[in-house]
């Protein structure tokens, strides 16, 4: 495999050249009882109710600041397993990569899986790289599906959800965006911001042990944003969402850069971030114990759920004003001025 | 965040709010020129903050509400053949008489999305075997930037850069809203950031001749409720003057390093506003010398032309004669996913404004 500088179509042949790139980079980096028998699929036992999860990451650029494609494709598919209350145990990994991609890059996209992948407690079990050609792809693409067990403690479901219980978010929203879109052809500013790309599943699991069926939903707020989370959830369950703009948690640069750009930081993507809805009598403890966490060092409530507007998300502003939060159409975009 | 949370917070605006409400004694028309006012207006619920008897009327102040449909179907024109149309984002979902920039990208065309025209004037010096156009939108805001991307460009020598110029300019439209004979408007929040730009000079022959106060106004909820507060002691004191809210930003004579700019690249000349019609004198267009990076000329695309939507009211939106909720598609045929025209899908424009932030009552 090190004679190569790039990969090409051979190594996606299912031949010898496949066959060297498995078991030099893939096998080799992710070894596992479950892998090691190089079998086309794995079995495990995992015991109760099992949630999976799967999603694909196209991300462009690869590398960013705070992460990287293939940190993101573990964190992204861990986390969407860990808000269906479940604590992620097993990972697939397929790979599709474009036809001269640098091998350089595609190992440290692997080892980042890798040790992403050991810092959320999973092991990857099965998986698949096929190569396209050029201009086929945009270097790599890559998607994951998770398996876990579902805490038998806990109860997450949009059911539970009832008026008074309180909203609250862990962490600095609308950072990953910004990092992606600092750096995208045309667009680029100077900046420190770094994307949230993080697992949450040891935080969510911690707040299942302690507080049980009163945690009612979690929902992590990736593409679309805290809008796009909050807005799905008032639909879904036929109330209305209150949140007020003073408590939305922005990090001073991010708040200038959305500014700048012209960008809500309501729809700006996160990696990091994941809405709690909890019952009201226990929505103290909860930020609390959040904060005890690194990953929930900026917890804060933002809102509740009313009875009042239902499925309607309405924001108090700043100043005192209401306005209603729409989900939103398409992607936001550059403004003229 | 310093000249930011100052001018977004409750107390103060609050305080305005009750001076307005203390002050006002009849029922006023106000018009917010610009549209990001009209969204700083809505999205900060403002409007349901003010006192009955003011009512904010929104104005024509949206580059890409104002642009003509033919301009959207020139710039997917240069797109089908080959060339590299680089645009603000907010140009790229408006639909043309067919497709939006959008979908004419879905189709195959090389559309890129971007900031700053300087930007473009890079692209074109990395792509010298490709034409590379910037769909230059906008008021007078947006003009010295891009002058500067054709004096960028000159400079290096580029062959392959030019503009398509769609640039509109605010004073003749007040006047063009004002001599319309359903206009009945009392008051103008002038546009900040354009006079930050231009100045206010001409301003006050406006008022003179027109009989009406001109605040010169800001985008922050401090600066709209402080703006209004102005307009309402000027319009129950009967005066009728120009008055400068925005002192932060804008002077009386402008910014004359870009104005300078400007009038080195650009004239004034007649353009047709989308909605409104043709008015005279109330764009800019390239100088005679700068021509080579004239996109309409260089690609020949000047007959370009096509009818509006007659569905759309766009007209009688941008010149305030209705509001979005008035129009029967509003929110019906026409939403952001499925816009008729542009007001609905621009940030600035006032359909889109009342869609996203107040589409139904709270």
């Amino acid at each position: 495999m090190m004679d190569y500088s790039t990969i090409n179509l051979g190594h996606g042949s299912g031949g010898l050249m496949t066959r060297e790139l498995l078991d030099e980079i893939i096998f080799k980096t992710f070894s596992n009882p479950y892998l090691d028998k190089k079998h086309d699929g794995s079995v495990v036992k995992i015991e109760g109710e099992i949630a999976i999860s799967t999603d694909s990451f196209v991300i462009s650029p690869i590398f960013f600041k705070g992460g990287n494609i293939g940190e993101l494709a573990v964190n992204g598919t861990v986390n969407d397993v860990a808000m269906c209350g479940a604590q992620p145990k097993y990972l697939s990994l397929a790979f599709i990569v474009e036809e001269g991609m640098k091998v350089e890059d595609f190992l440290k996209v692997v080892h980042s899986i890798k040790e992403t992948a050991d810092k959320c407690g999973v092991q990857i079990i099965t998986g698949d790289t096929k190569v396209v050609e050029r201009g086929k792809g945009d270097q790599i693409f890559i998607n994951t599906t998770g398996f876990g067990g579902v805490n038998p403690k806990g109860h997450i479901s949009e059911r539970n959800i009832k008026v008074g219980d309180k909203i609250i978010v862990n962490s600095f929203i609308a950072q990953h965006g910004m990092a992606i879109m600092s750096q995208r052809e045309g667009l680029e500013f100077e900046s420190t911001i770094e994307s949230d790309t993080t697992n949450l599943n040891f935080i969510a699991n911690d707040l299942i042990e302690e507080f049980g069926k009163d945690i009612h939903l979690y929902r992590d707020a990736t593409r679309g944003g805290l809008a796009a989370v909050l807005t799905e959830i008032a639909d879904d369950v036929n109330m209305g969402v209150v949140i007020h703009e003073n408590d939305l948690p922005l990090d001073r640069q991010v708040a200038a850069a959305c500014e700048i750009l012209g960008l809500d930081p309501l729809y700006v993507a996160n990696e990091g971030v994941f809405v709690a809805i909890v019952d009201a009598a226990i929505a103290d403890e909860v930020v609390a114990l959040m904060r005890k966490d690194e990953k929930g060092a900026h917890a804060v409530c933002i809102g509740a759920i009313t009875e009042a507007h239902p499925k309607k998300v309405v924001m108090e502003s700043g100043i005192g004003g209401k306005r209603i939060v729409s989900p939103m159409i398409g992607e936001q975009l550059p403004r003229i001025c | 965040m310093k000249y930011l949370s100052e001018y977004r917070n409750l107390e103060a605006t609050k305080a305005y709010l009750d001076l307005i409400a203390a002050k006002v004694t009849q029922p006023w028309k106000i018009m917010e020129i610009c549209g990001g006012q009209t969204h700083g207006l809505v999205r900060n619920g403002i409007l349901d903050l003010l006192p009955p008897e003011v009512q904010m009327i929104h104005g024509p102040g949206c580059p890409v509400c104002v642009t003509p449909l033919s301009l959207i179907d020139k710039a997917i024109e240069l797109m089908d053949q080959g060339v590299i149309v680089c645009s603000f984002g907010d140009m790229i979902r408006v639909p043309g008489s067919k497709k939006s920039l959008l979908e004419a990208k879905a189709d195959g065309g090389d559309l890129r999305i971007l900031y700053s025209p300087i930007e473009a004037v890079k692209i074109a010096k990395n792509n010298p075997d490709k034409e590379v156009v910037f769909f230059a939108v906008g008021f007078e805001t947006t003009a010295p930037a891009n002058a500067l991307s054709v004096l960028h460009a000159q400079k290096e020598g580029l062959k392959n850069y030019s503009i398509l110029v769609s640039h509109v300019l605010v004073p003749p439209a007040m006047e063009a809203i004002l001599d319309d004979k359903f206009c009945d408007i009392d008051a103008f929040l002038g546009a900040g950031h354009v006079c930050a730009i231009m100045g206010y000079e001409e301003y006050h022959s406006l008022a003179e001749k027109y009989r009406i106060p001109i605040i010169i106004t800001g985008f922050e909820p401090l600066d709209l409720v402080h703006g209004i507060y102005m307009a309402v002691c000027q319009l129950e004191a009967g005066k009728k003057e120009v008055e400068n809210q925005y002192a932060r930003a804008v002077k009386e004579e402008g910014n004359l390093a870009a104005k300078k700019v400007i009038h080195q690249v650009f004239e004034v000349g007649n353009r047709e506003w989308r909605g409104i019609g043709e008015i005279p004198n109330s764009g800019y267009k390239l100088r005679e010398a700068f021509a080579a990076f004239d996109a309409e000329v260089k690609f020949d695309i000047e007959n370009i032309k096509v009818p509006e939507s007659s569905a759309c009211i766009a007209g009688e939106i941008l010149r305030g004669i209705k509001k979005p909720k008035e129009c029967p598609a509003f929110g019906t045929t026409c939403n952001p996913s499925n816009p008729l025209g542009a007001p609905m899908v621009s940030s600035e424009g006032a359909c889109a404004a009342y869609y996203h932030f107040s589409n139904n009552e709270i």
